[in-house]
């Protein structure tokens, strides 16, 4: 798979520009701040409907423009389809693919598989445990879309389970009595069958990746332990089949029910659980470097490119100012790794970062405007 | 803005569901230009469906008397129920001809987030039904989203000891469309309820 055009219309700094590009690699260059970035971001917004940088739609809206467009020719087997998507902040973003506009924007989605990596993936690292479950579970819907039902079934018995105790928890503090919980139990079956389904999703998913992980840090490092990762939960992940999970969410929800109604929340769940990441024997978080801690994030989205691809599906790399971050010898290691990607994009500010290796089609970006060199 | 009377029946017009602002104008120019009679049979349907149309005793269906015409009907089998969230589905299932069993509408599904629980739904009434033994199979026909599953099963812990057979309508893929036109959540949910043929 790879992208054949984008064209933009007022998104972020760009009033309009149109990039052709190649399979292989292609190499975006130009100083800090003109708009590198904004490119990749674009298509990653095909992509996922997501932007990795900011959680709101307005902030990819040129300013004084009312909506943006991003417009992409995506080839794939050697067809090629065309996706077009209309961004306007505070409304539902329409989309077209391959001319016609579909009904829903999130019908696109498939269209363009794409894995970036992006300085914000520190937070992969660094961050919450919210950012590595969404990595997971985007990855996830990457690979089987069923699973964007199954986790937003979860997330709304999760609401409601939530809303019941909210409720009970406030008659209780107010003095206005114990609040019906008869439903309780109701929830309860509910959100252990849609939990165990998505966590039996996620272990099979972290026992694909880890090996993957491995390698990728074993290359991007300089070699100090093995990278791994390991799915935290306070339920009982052993064994990862769905009646077992099922079993072990019901039996840790009546276990924790009595502290759940004290405060008022769900605390068991796929939705408070974490993936660890570790550096031989200890945890990444807290641990880590800077440098080993952005190798890490970097290892686990080259280790979702590789899964993907193993998997038949070819996705689009893109690597947003990452060689700057490297020596020399890590540099070639990364380039070996990645070479054979059907389409590299690579951002930079100083071309000669980037391996000889790796130096595709070469595209100067200036304020606002992109030119191949 | 129109003044008087237009302005006052585009408001109301605006307060219905599924009628925005530009709808609800259109609709108050073609009353204004429609036939008086045409006019005057809409006023009367509007006023008749309040005073005259009432909740069945029995099933809590629609009615125009004491009990709906489903009720009323002597045809009808007496030992399956069907339980439905709202009477537009008590029409959706009758369309469907296949059922000649009673129903039994709950008046919506348990939703915490909206304050709704078991005690807004009709279901002690459906519980009093039950106790006569007279229905050998309870139908839960609630919608497949996540407050009518949790209705559902709520229904089923619930009546599981009268032990009659309590059953669930399957959901999967619509008859006579294209399987690529399916949307993957519904085609990802009919895998895995498929069956031996």
């Amino acid at each position: 798979m790879y992208v054949r055009r984008l064209e933009l219309v007022d998104f972020r700094s760009y009033p309009r520009c149109v990039v052709e590009f190649e399979p292989g690699c292609s190499v975006l260059v130009g100083p800090n701040g003109v708009g590198k970035t904004n490119l990749v971001e674009a298509l990653g917004y095909v992509s996922t409907l997501d932007s990795h940088r900011v959680a709101t739609d307005a902030p990819l809206v040129r300013a004084g423009a009312t909506s943006a467009v991003i417009r992409s020719e995506i080839v794939h087997e050697h067809r090629s389809l065309s996706v077009e998507l209309a961004i306007e902040p505070g409304k539902a973003n329409r989309a077209r693919l391959g001319g016609s506009p579909v009904r829903r924007a999130r019908d696109v989605l498939g269209a363009l598989r794409m894995v970036l990596f992006a300085p914000e993936d520190l937070a992969l690292v660094r961050g919450d445990p919210a950012e590595r479950r969404n990595y997971l579970d985007h990855l996830l819907v990457a690979r089987q879309p069923r699973y964007a039902g199954v986790r937003a079934d979860y997330e709304r018995v999760l609401k409601q389970r939530n809303a019941l105790l909210r409720t009970a928890y406030l008659a209780r503090k107010t003095g206005a009595g114990t609040r019906d919980l008869s439903t309780l139990d109701v929830w309860d079956v509910h959100l252990a069958s849609h939990g165990a389904e998505l966590l039996a999703a996620r272990l099979e998913l972290c026992a694909a990746l880890g090996p993957h992980i491995a390698k990728a840090y074993d290359a991007v490092a300089a070699g100090r332990g093995r990278a791994g990762i390991a799915y935290r939960s306070r339920v009982p992940i052993e064994p990862a089949d769905r009646e077992s999970l099922s079993a072990a969410l019901s039996a840790a929800l009546v276990e924790s029910r009595p502290s759940e109604v004290e405060r008022g929340m769900t605390l068991v769940g796929p939705h408070r659980d974490d993936l660890l990441l570790t550096l031989g024997e200890l945890p990444a978080k807290g641990y880590a470097s800077h440098g080993e801690s952005w190798s890490m994030a970097l290892a686990l989205r080259l280790a979702a490119y590789e899964l993907l691809r193993t998997e038949g599906i070819e996705p689009v790399l893109a690597l947003d100012d990452v060689f700057a971050e490297l020596d020399a010898g890590r540099r070639e290691r990364l380039a070996e790794l990645v070479g054979s990607a059907g389409q590299l994009l690579i951002t930079c500010a100083v071309a000669e970062d980037v391996p000889a290796a790796l130096r595709g089609a070469r595209y100067e970006v200036s304020e606002g405007e992109v030119h191949r060199a | 803005m129109y003044e008087g009377a237009i302005q006052d029946l585009i408001d109301e017009l605006g307060r219905l569901p599924g009628v925005g602002p530009k709808s609800a104008q259109r609709i108050a120019f073609h009353i204004l230009s429609a036939d008086p009679t045409d006019v005057k049979r809409l006023a009367v349907a509007l006023q008749r469906v309040k005073e005259q149309v009432r909740f069945c005793t029995t099933c809590f269906n629609v009615a125009e008397a004491e009990q709906c015409r489903i009720c009323r009907d002597p045809r009808r089998h007496d030992d399956v129920l069907c339980v439905v969230e709202e009477p537009k589905d008590v029409v959706a299932v009758e369309r469907t001809g296949e059922f000649r069993g009673r129903y039994h509408v709950l008046g919506g599904a348990i939703n915490p987030l909206e304050g709704i629980g078991p005690d807004h739904l009709k279901i002690r009434e459906l519980m009093a039904r039950l106790a006569d033994g007279s229905v050998k199979e309870l139908i839960l026909a609630t919608d497949p989203n996540t407050e009518g599953e949790a209705t559902a099963t709520y229904l089923a812990l619930l009546v599981k000891p009268m032990g009659l057979a309590v059953t669930r309508l399957a959901s999967g893929l619509p008859v006579g469309g294209d399987l690529e036109y399916a949307d993957e959540i519904t085609l990802g949910r009919a895998f895995e309820g498929r069956r031996a043929i």
